[in-house]
């Protein structure tokens, strides 16, 4: 049997917001209709299909000026795996120093993202 | 007490305050000085630790430290000289400057030029008079930023959201992703003070409800804050009876507008717009006060850090030719207004153009949603410019270059924001001229 659903996306891609339908068929996209420009349209036929999100969030840090590391995804994340991801993160403590774009996990979650440091921290003085 | 003495002082050390330094620096400012209140540079940005910086300057998504810390290396491969930890106390005219901090005490500098950088401060309750008791657990979205992402505090587990502004939006989800439940966000007037992609990102992709046109008209609890009083208001803003409804939560976020810290401008007898609540400025972001500038958030708020960069480099390099007496006379003066459909330009006048000069680039918010329109430059009355907006929101700011030649010799210059005659096809639209 034929599975029809009709998804309403907002497009996030700049700031005119196009507010767009993608229609999936049998978990491909059939048809797409509102979207005025290519990066929409891409935009739009991933988010039905398997969104993503860059995730960036915080770690402890140990021995440092600073009691929290920022840290970022490398690459989007699947939405649906990001509070498992922020689980992980929860648990991982860094020791300073700490350089930006140091990995601090790497293929998080056998989903192929490595998190990274997104600044430094200097040892405590 | 130390006597020193700049060419260049920028008073901040956020994104504004390095790239004024830098330029000015880069322009021909020898000696050139960074003054930050905080342990390091970065300002605001460090706080910030969400992606989105940097698209436009670096073509690449960063997160604002990530921003912050490109400034930063850049910084330090030159010689500006850094002072963390130091409190400006007062900036006078002729460029005195007198500063405090707990490794070199009391310091005055004399500097040629002075760069306002000192961003802006978050409203609070008390600015949108919110009745109600004084419990703790009301905290700005800003404050609140500061606590989870750099101290490791999170300030309360049922959370309300007031206003829609771009950092509270940011927080909804930052304190979603530490395990608080963000009941709502309630927004006062008809539509949201955010950029859409944070609407998407940070509250529909968590379920997390957004009220527009609903105002919070009690906050209660004795010592803690227990919950909010919430009614629907009118086109008029005002409270409609019969619609109050109550939501528990021990923390209420407020993310409802930001204000430029002008304090020292102020006491300098600096001549703010009251509109922007920053300074007025001509093109080369000089203030009244002769060799003073002005640039970011503390001139205007910025939607994009990208733009507080662009704007900062133009101060920094107008503040270096003050230095060296190269900046060009104000001249005769003209002004810059906002017209219809519009609530701020700047800058808000003119001076004389620098030869060579092709065209000038404005800034402004808009006064409320609007779809396809026309962006109008009007020179002594006449319309002497048109250019097409596929969309106009408040939240994001519009940025226009204005030809030289259509300026001419016009004394008044006003700009507005009309309907557009007809739907503009996406081909034919400018986004800008950049």
């Amino acid at each position: 049997m034929m599975e029809r659903v009709v998804h309403a996306i907002q497009c996030i891609g700049c700031p005119i917001g196009c507010g767009g339908e993608v229609i999936v068929e049998n978990g491909t996209v059939a048809e797409m209709s509102g979207f005025t420009c290519n990066k929409g349209l891409a935009y739009a036929a991933e988010e039905v299909v398997s969104p993503k999100r860059m995730v960036t969030t915080t770690v402890r840090v140990s021995g440092g000026g600073l009691a929290l590391l920022p840290v970022v995804s490398a690459t989007p994340v699947p939405k649906e795996r990001i509070f498992d991801c922020l689980r992980l993160l929860r648990g991982v403590t860094v020791a300073a120093p700490v350089a930006e774009g140091t990995v601090v996990v790497s293929d998080a979650l056998g989903l192929g993202v490595d998190f990274r440091a997104a600044r430094d921290v200097s040892p405590l003085q | 007490m130390r006597e020193l003495s700049y060419d260049v002082v920028t008073i901040g050390g956020g994104p504004a305050g390095m790239a004024a330094a830098l330029a000015a620096r880069e322009n021909g400012a020898e000696r050139v000085l960074i003054i930050e209140r905080d342990r390091e540079l970065g300002g605001i940005l460090q706080q910030c630790i969400h992606n989105g910086f940097g698209l436009r300057r670096f073509e690449e998504e960063l997160t604002g430290p990530g921003y912050a810390h490109r400034y930063i290396d850049m910084v330090k491969a030159t010689d500006i000289d850094v002072w963390l930890d130091t409190t400006v106390l007062a900036a006078e005219p002729g460029g005195v400057i007198t500063s405090v901090s707990p490794h070199a005490g009391m310091t005055v500098v004399r500097a040629k030029s002075v760069v306002y950088s000192m961003g802006c401060r978050e409203r609070t309750r008390g600015a949108i008079r919110t009745p109600g008791s004084r419990p703790a657990g009301v905290f700005t979205a800003g404050a609140a930023q500061r606590m989870v992402n750099m101290e490791g505090y999170l300030p309360g587990k049922d959370v309300v959201i007031v206003g829609s502004g771009d950092i509270g939006l940011i927080m909804a989800r930052r304190m979603t992703f530490e395990g608080a439940k963000v009941k709502a966000v309630f927004e006062i007037m008809p539509y949201s003070n955010g950029l859409t992609r944070n609407i998407v990102q940070c509250l529909e992709d968590f379920g997390i409800p957004l009220y527009l046109g609903h105002s919070v008209t009690a906050i209660h609890g004795k010592d803690r804050v227990t919950g909010v009083t919430v009614s629907k208001v009118n086109d008029r803003l005002e409270v409609i009876d019969g619609t109050a409804f109550d939501v528990s939560c021990d923390c209420v976020l407020l993310s409802v507008g930001l204000i430029p810290e002008n304090e020292l401008g102020r006491a300098a007898g600096l001549a703010l717009d009251p509109v922007t609540s920053g300074a007025q400025v001509d093109q080369f972001r000089q203030t009244s006060i002769p060799g003073f500038f002005a640039a970011g958030n503390v001139l205007h708020v910025h939607d994009l850090v990208d733009w507080v960069s662009e704007e900062a480099a133009i101060a920094g390099r107008s503040a270096a030719r003050h230095a060296s007496g190269e900046l060009p006379a104000a001249g005769p003066e003209r002004s810059v207004t906002a017209g219809e459909g519009l609530r701020t330009v700047v800058p808000q006048r003119l001076s004389a153009f620098e030869p060579g000069k092709m065209s000038t680039r404005f800034y402004f918010r808009a006064a409320k949603p609007m779809g396809a329109s026309l962006l109008q430059f009007w020179a002594d009355g006449v319309l002497a410019f048109e250019r097409k907006l596929r969309v106009v929101k408040p939240s994001e700011m519009i940025v226009a270059d204005i030809p030289v030649r259509k300026i001419g010799d016009a004394q008044t210059l006003e700009f507005r924001v009309v309907p557009a005659p007809e739907k503009i096809e996406a081909e034919d639209a400018i986004e800008e001229e950049a």
